[in-house]
Formats: C-alpha cells, structure tokens, sequence
C-alpha cells in the first residue's frame, strides 16, 4: 500500500518536474496564433480596421476582441484565408472600415510641396524622403498606398495614383472556356 | 550512327508543313524606313537606354545597355536618327506596350567600328561581359541571356554540350534552313561555347524529318578539330523542347526545380550558336536574325530580318492573301497571337505565322473535362494535365504546385489531344502567373512589415534619447547652480535649485525677447509712430484676452 503511493508520488515528482522544466525551456516566444495572423494581413498598416498597424490587429484577433473583417486591403479573400485559419465562417467585409480599392500608391505634387515634413512623419513604412523646407517625394517601391500621408497634408498635395498595368505586372486572366450545353 | 537513343514519355505527331518553307533559299528583308527597338527582348532586367532622342546612331551601335548580369545588351539594327525612346506596342500577348527606341533608317546602312573578338586570350570572365554587351540571348524561343548561360560557375566545367537543331514545331524552318546554309559558322559558335564550358563531349541533335540539315552538319564536323557527334533523333513533338532533347540523347533526365547544368549538361539552340559566331569572329552584335514567315501567305519562306522590322512588311514581303484570321508568332503549339502587325520582329521571333480559316480551323467549343486522361498520356513532362487543370480553374493553386505545375513546358501536347478541346496551357499559364504576382505580393507585405517594425524601433529609440539628453542637460545644469550658491556660502536645497532653473529659464527668453523688437524704428514720422503704437496697443489687448480664460480655469 505504501510502496504504490510511494510510486505514484514519486511518479507525478517526475513528471511534474519534467514539465515545469520544459515549460521554461521550450517557452514560445510571442502569441503564435498572431504571427500566423499578421502573415495573412497585407501590411498595409493603414488602420482602417481600428488599429495602429497590422500588428496589433493580429493581436486583437487572436485574442478575440476584434472581428476578421476589418481589414479592406486584405479584401473578401483575405477574411476568407484568415477564417480558414481560425477555423470560422468567412463573412463579408465590414463595410463600416471601409471598401478594397485597387492597387495605388501616393504622389507628391512637387510643386506644391511646402516641405513640411508632416508626410513624413505619418508613413508608417518610411516611404517618404525628404527634410526641413526640402522636398519631399514618395519612394513608390515601398508605398503600400495606406493613404494616411493625405490628412496631415496643409497644402493638399498628394494624390493617390492607382497602378496602372504595364507589362512587367500583366499576368494572364483566367481563360473564359464557353461550354457547349450539353441537352 | 551507333549512338544509343532513350525515349521520353509522352508527345504527339502533328502535321509537319516544314517543306512549304525550308525549300526556299534565304531571301534578306529589305530595310525598313522605321526601326522599332524594344529594350525588353530577354528574359531577366530589362536593358536601359543609352542614346538620347535625335542622336545619330550607327548600324551594332548599343543603344540599350545590359542591366545586372542577367540582362543582355540591345543595339541599332541600322543606321539613322533615334526618333523616339516611349512605350510603343510589343509582340506580347497582352497588347500591352513597352519600352522601345525608335530609329529612322538612312538607308546607308553605316556600320560602327567592330573587330573579331581573341576569344582564347580573354579572361572567360571579360569574354561573357563582352557577349552580354554584344547582345546575345538564346534563339530557340526562351531569349535567355547567353553569356549567363556560358557561365559554368561552381563546377569549373560542364562535360556536355548539346546543340538543339530538334525544331520540333510544325511549320517554323529557320533552325533547318540554318544549318542547311551556315553549319560551318555554327560550329565555330560551338568552339567559342566549348572553350568557355570546358565541355569534353558534344553533341548536336536534329531530328531526322532534316536530313539535308543532319548531313550539312555532319560534313561540317568533319572539319573541325574538335569531336563533335551529330545525331539524328525520332521526330516526335516537343523532341526539341531543351529537357526532352537532353533525355533522348543521353537518358538523363533534369530533376524538378533543378537546371540541367546541375547534371552537367548545358543546351544550346543552332541559331544562338551562330549568332554568337558571328559576334566572336567578326564582333557583330546580334542584330539580325533568320524568321520563317509561312502559313496563309503567297511565298512561305525564311528571311533574314533585322531586329526591329514591323511584322507586316514581312508578310506583305511573303505575299498576303485574303482570308488572314489572325497572326501567331512561333508555331501553332506554342505561338502566341499577335495584338497588330505594327509590331516589330525581336530576339525572340523565330516564326511569324499567318493564320486562315481552312489551315487553323477554329476550334470547336470546349466541352467539360471527362477525365479521360489522354492529357497525362501525351504529357512530355510527366505530369497530370487533367488534375492540374482542375486546380487550376478552381484557384487552388498551392494543390497544383504539389502536382508539379512549374515543371510544365507549355508545350501544348495537353490541349491538342484533349477530346473536349479545353485549352488547358491557358490555365496553366493563368496559374503560374496568379502564383508569381502573390509571391510578389508577398514579398512587398514582408518588406512593409519589416520597414513598419524599423520605425517603431526608431521612434522608441529616439524618444528614449531624447529623453536621456534632457535629463543630463537638466543634471549639468543643476550641478551648475549647485556650484554657485556653494560657492556664495548658502546651503542649496532642491527647491532652491529649481527656482534658480526657473529664473535661468525666465532670464533667458527675456534676453530673446528683447533681441526680437523691432529694428529701423528710429527718426519716424508722428503718424507712423503713432499707428505703430495704435498695433502695439492691440497686440497687448490680444495677448491679454488670450492669457485670461487661462486665469479665469486656473483660479476656480
């Protein structure tokens, strides 16, 4: 009789300590489930969802306070792709954040530009160059055309100027196939 | 020849038409008034333009510089006046346009200084710059950059050289007419290629429906000090295709994701090989090439064309005729059409040919898929056509790349034996595509990440300076004032010093204020002063309403 509970106790000992020790050892660094997240989100890091940055909205869904369809960039397959992960019904995009619009990215009038540097300090990628009374342009490559450089502008001179096809970007439509009916 | 042959799975048989157009001498297009140069004609960066709007350029002149080592040089096909550097339409399916130089031609035809290359005194290294400079890219159809191609990087050496004279294809003969009329001076290409692969065994296949080209070659052979073994191969379509060729003549076959000098073979097209003879042995850059114009027209036969040509001088050289439905550049399995005929002949152009109702006719309207699996009988690369094009059409493309989908050749075998007529290598192409452009999605997603988190830990680490800076000014000045009172004989407390800081503080903007009152008030007439006075007065106002509601919020 002593001798089982001797075992057992010695046992769940074991275990017990094995455990805490992997538990410290094999610690996951960060929520998983948000980096799987933040993967799907398109990075735009534009806040139409209600938060500061893709990031954070990763987190909130995670931690289930913030819906998957929040996001317009991302669009109905991104919501689609982020239910699939989190094992949900898709649902329609929350039109209250916002609607997907095509591809673009911001234009600097470079005549109008006052160079204020107000720009500059509200891109969130550091896709804006530019100094004190210098002036400013957009580095088109890094744009992700979040829009959020247009408001603090006093002078009203950026645009956003939708990408436009060219052949490098083309990419081949899914072939429309006419189907006989078949009686 | 007692070579042993393997055969590859799969292929079809379609109607030749080669004879129409490989019977015919060689006849050079004319020059034509206007010259439109696309800077795009390779695959990988596109070249960049060197030569600016009303430059007089000469007959090999670069006009477009090579960009990175992946790129190959562009040059004037003749000599004239550069017209215009701007987006002009291209031979691309799309109908979307490009960059091109656009040169009137002076009829001249001036050439620019060039001398033979000492191809066997250059460094290789020197030797694949000048290559690239001089324009070479693959003409078998794929336009890769030749001198990357000659590069036989870590392994020092590639043991096999394979020239492709295979021109699998219906209707397209200029390979053909090729060796037929120029197999000495490919040969000496062959000796530039050997000399920078180190390869020991050569090999050149052609298929056996070319008997006058397989004999031409082997005459050549004879001639040169090298060993070099011409094979004649069944002709079976895509028995030219570069991993088809490779496994018919030595049994070897490319593995997936892998490039065929991974197993030490390296496949060179007949016309590339001649082109890059001419470019060592007389220094011209490729500026020219041999296109079979056949199909709907009058005299189907090879031309000589200079890069740059439109398309329909070439047809209407040819002879057109009524009835025309459509233009294809390459073969019909796997040309693409043409958007217009104003577009000009390129690097890539081997066939233009020119379609009717009674060659082409139009295909019967695609029945559903009965998974029949004729496809994956056909399918030279061993793949599953018909589960390819199920992912396809449903968008799961992760389920086609497990099903091998960037090992598809396009070649087409798929389509032309499908029984419901779908034409699948659309899909295929549809798909490859939709995979490229979200990898590059992809990637700029990562890089915006990346850039995002890089200004979070930029401001954090600026406001962390910032903050530290304030503190040890504020602690050097304090230190200061410390100093002071010390040495006044008074014991100095916290409050003390603060005060001291405030009425520093207050001294100082004091002293600015002063510095700022206004200048050149001196000597001014009554009304002046007074209207100075009548401002000062308002200020004052101002500045007293604007400190009161402040007053008035702090006093309850």
């Amino acid at each position: 009789m002593l001798t089982a509970i001797l075992v057992m106790v010695a046992i769940a000992v074991v275990t017990g300590l094995v455990l805490g020790w992997s538990a410290i050892r094999f610690k996951v660094e960060g929520n998983p489930l948000a980096e799987k997240i933040d993967a799907i989100l398109p990075q735009t890091q534009c806040g139409q969802c209600g938060f500061p940055g893709c990031r954070p909205y990763a987190e909130a869904i995670a931690k289930g306070e913030a819906d998957i369809n929040q996001c317009p960039p991302g669009g109905e397959e991104g919501v689609k792709k982020l239910a699939e992960l989190l094992g949900v019904e898709p649902k329609s995009l929350d039109e209250t954040h916002g609607t997907p619009k095509p591809k673009s990215v911001a234009f600097i009038d470079e005549q109008i530009c006052i160079g204020c540097t107000l720009c500059i300090q509200a891109c969130p990628v550091d896709a804006i160059s530019g100094a004190a009374k210098q002036m400013h342009t957009i580095i088109a490559s890094e744009c992700t055309g979040c829009e959020l450089c247009l408001p603090p502008c006093p002078v009203d001179c950026i645009s956003m100027v939708t990408l436009a096809e060219d052949l490098p970007h083309w990419k081949w439509k899914h072939p429309v196939v006419m189907l006989k009916k078949v009686a | 020849m007692s070579r042993e042959l393997f055969k590859f799975k799969g292929g079809v048989h379609p109607p030749e038409h080669k004879s129409e157009s490989s019977t015919h001498p060689i006849h050079a297009a004319p020059l034509p008034r206007k010259l439109v140069i696309p800077l795009r004609q390779h695959i990988g960066q596109v070249a960049k333009p060197v030569v600016n709007v009303g430059d007089r350029v000469l007959k090999g002149q670069m006009i477009g510089a090579a960009d990175g080592y992946i790129s190959a040089a562009v040059h004037a096909s003749s000599s004239g006046v550069v017209t215009a550097i701007d987006l002009q339409p291209v031979p691309h399916i799309s109908g979307l346009p490009d960059l091109c130089i656009s040169i009137e031609t002076d009829s001249r035809d001036e050439w620019i200084d060039h001398a033979p290359l000492d191809y066997q005194a250059m460094v290789p290294a020197d030797l694949r710059m000048q290559l690239r400079d001089l324009g070479l890219a693959g003409l078998g159809g794929a336009v890769f950059p030749s001198a990357a191609k000659l590069d036989p990087g870590a392994a020092h050496s590639c043991p096999t050289l394979i020239l492709n004279g295979g021109e699998c294809e219906p209707w397209i003969t200029c390979d053909d007419v090729l060796m037929r009329h120029h197999a000495d001076e490919i040969l000496q290409g062959v000796a530039v290629m050997r000399h920078l692969l180190g390869s020991t065994g050569i090999l050149v296949g052609i298929e056996d429906n070319k008997p006058e080209a397989i004999a031409a070659m082997q005459a050549a052979a004879q001639k040169v000090d090298f060993a070099v073994e011409v094979v004649a191969v069944p002709t079976i379509y895509p028995g030219g295709g570069a991993k088809q060729m490779i496994q018919t003549l030595t049994g070897k076959q490319v593995p997936s994701g892998k490039l065929s000098t991974d197993i030490g073979i390296q496949v060179f097209n007949v016309g590339t090989a001649h082109a890059l003879a001419r470019a060592v042995h007389h220094g011209e850059p490729l500026i020219s090439r041999l296109v079979t114009v056949t199909g709907h027209v009058l005299r189907r036969q090879n031309f000589v064309v200079l890069i740059g040509t439109p398309m329909h001088t070439l047809i209407t050289l040819a002879g057109d005729r009524d009835g025309t439905t459509g233009v294809l550049m390459g073969g019909p399995m796997m040309g693409v059409p043409m958007p217009n005929l104003e577009v000009p002949v390129v690097k890539a152009t081997n066939c233009i040919l020119v379609k009717s109702n009674e060659l082409f006719p139009p295909l019967p309207r695609a029945l559903p898929c009965i998974r029949c699996t004729r496809c994956a009988d056909a399918c030279p690369a061993e793949l599953q056509p018909q589960e390819l094009f199920r992912f396809a059409k449903a968008g799961d493309f992760g389920r086609a790349q497990e099903y091998h989908l960037f090992d598809c050749i396009e070649c087409g075998c798929c389509s032309y034996v499908c029984p419901s007529h779908i034409p699948l290598v659309d899909f295929y192409r549809y798909a490859k595509s939709e995979i490229w452009a979200r990898e590059k999605e992809k990637r700029a997603a990562d890089l915006a990440r990346e850039r995002h988190e890089f200004r979070q830990f930029r401001l954090e680490r600026e406001k962390k300076e910032k903050a530290e800076k304030l503190a040890a000014k504020a602690q050097a000045k304090r230190a200061e004032l410390a100093a002071e009172p010390a040495a006044a004989g008074s014991a100095p407390s916290d409050a003390d010093a603060k005060k001291a800081l405030i009425a520093a503080a207050l001294a100082r903007a004091q002293a600015k204020k002063a510095e700022t009152m206004p200048k050149n008030i001196d000597h001014l007439p009554p009304d002046k002063q007074r209207e100075i006075e009548e401002i000062e007065a308002r200020r004052a106002k101002i500045r007293e309403m604007a400190r009161q509601p402040l007053e008035s919020e702090e006093k309850p």
